[in-house]
């Protein structure tokens, strides 16, 4: 009877103090790109690189079905925040109105913007190299500031939208000075 | 006057507490640990280094850092941003999570891809390294 409770109790202690079981799987980036995750357990050292190499408490590495992880963590990857991500809209020489082109993707740019909850946004002014430094500079501020008025116009905070113009200074197509460059007359959209 | 110095020393100390990131999606019960403190959570809360984040039965939530490092919590998770310094010019930085019980998913940011070591996330037995990518991991 004694034997029975210590038995017991043993059971019990294991019971209580045991490890958690811990499971770690790589998924398929959005990109198509696989990192790798190094998984370090006391000496044992697993390496998961490929799209749902999972590794449960130590042991060696498999592969399990989509279908197995999105059920496991289905509802934990639903909460993953939006990801960052940067739009661009193009500029008339000259001026801060946008290009014909741009004018029609606005739209599309607005709304998905709308469906983020709580956007950080930070609106990048650029220009191409036509002009002296201080009239670009100039105008790459003027531009990020009419891109500022359409977001807040679809209401999104003034206080969470961050503007700044870098002029000529960070062509996206490097050129010499004085280069008439549409691709350089932009605005960055960076939104968080 | 020591008093007021301390108190303004504690004042500047607050202050510094940066922001490493944000709350961006939060569902039914979330709350964060912060200095002892129960905090209700919602969208747009600031988290910063040392908070914990904790979920009941049917919560969820989901941080965007600084370095546009994604996190995500499912139901009864404690999660841990145990350090989390990032800067914005070199994209040096550390980044240490720690998941105590329940489910996380990681996409990882700007820091991992500079520098491959800055990113740990551990679990109570192990310790992830992480060369940008995306993972889960469960603790149960």
């Amino acid at each position: 009877m004694a034997a029975l409770a210590v038995v017991a109790l043993l059971a019990l202690v294991y019971w209580v103090a045991k490890p958690p079981n811990e499971t770690v799987t790589v998924l398929p980036s959005a990109d198509g790109h696989i990192g790798t995750v190094v998984v370090q357990r006391g000496n044992e050292k697993q390496v998961l690189n490929q799209p749902y190499a999972t590794t449960r408490n130590g042991d060696a590495v498999q592969v399990l079905a989509a279908t197995d992880v999105k059920e496991t963590f289905g509802s934990t990857i639903q909460a993953l925040p939006a990801r960052p991500t940067i739009f661009l809209l193009y500029f008339t020489t000259g001026t801060d109105e946008l290009t014909e082109e741009s004018k029609g993707d606005l739209q599309r740019i607005l709304d998905e913007l709308k469906q983020r909850p709580v956007p950080d946004v930070y609106v990048i002014g650029h220009t191409d190299t036509v002009g002296e430094l201080r009239g670009n500079d100039q105008l790459s501020a003027q531009r990020a500031d009419t891109v500022k008025g359409f977001l807040v116009g679809i209401g999104i905070p003034a206080e969470r939208i961050q503007t700044a113009g870098r002029g000529k200074r960070e062509p996206i197509v490097p050129t010499g000075d004085n280069v008439d460059e549409p691709k350089n007359r932009r605005v960055e959209i960076n939104v968080r | 006057m020591r008093w007021i110095v301390a108190a303004v020393l504690f004042g500047f100390a607050c202050a510094a507490a940066a922001e490493a990131g944000q709350v961006k999606t939060a569902a039914g019960s979330v709350y964060l640990e912060r200095s002892g403190k129960r905090l209700p959570v919602s969208v747009g809360m600031p988290v910063e280094q040392s908070d914990t984040l904790v979920t009941g039965a049917d919560g969820s939530a989901g941080i965007t850092f600084t370095d546009n490092s994604l996190l995500s919590v499912g139901p009864n998770s404690v999660l841990e941003i145990q350090k989390y310094v990032f800067d914005t010019t070199t994209h040096a930085g550390q980044f240490d999570a720690s998941l105590k019980k329940g489910t996380l998913a990681v996409i990882s940011g700007k820091m991992v891809k500079q520098s491959p070591e800055a990113m740990r996330v551990r679990t109570p037995s192990s310790i992830m390294g992480v060369r940008g990518t995306e993972f889960v991991v469960k603790v149960d």
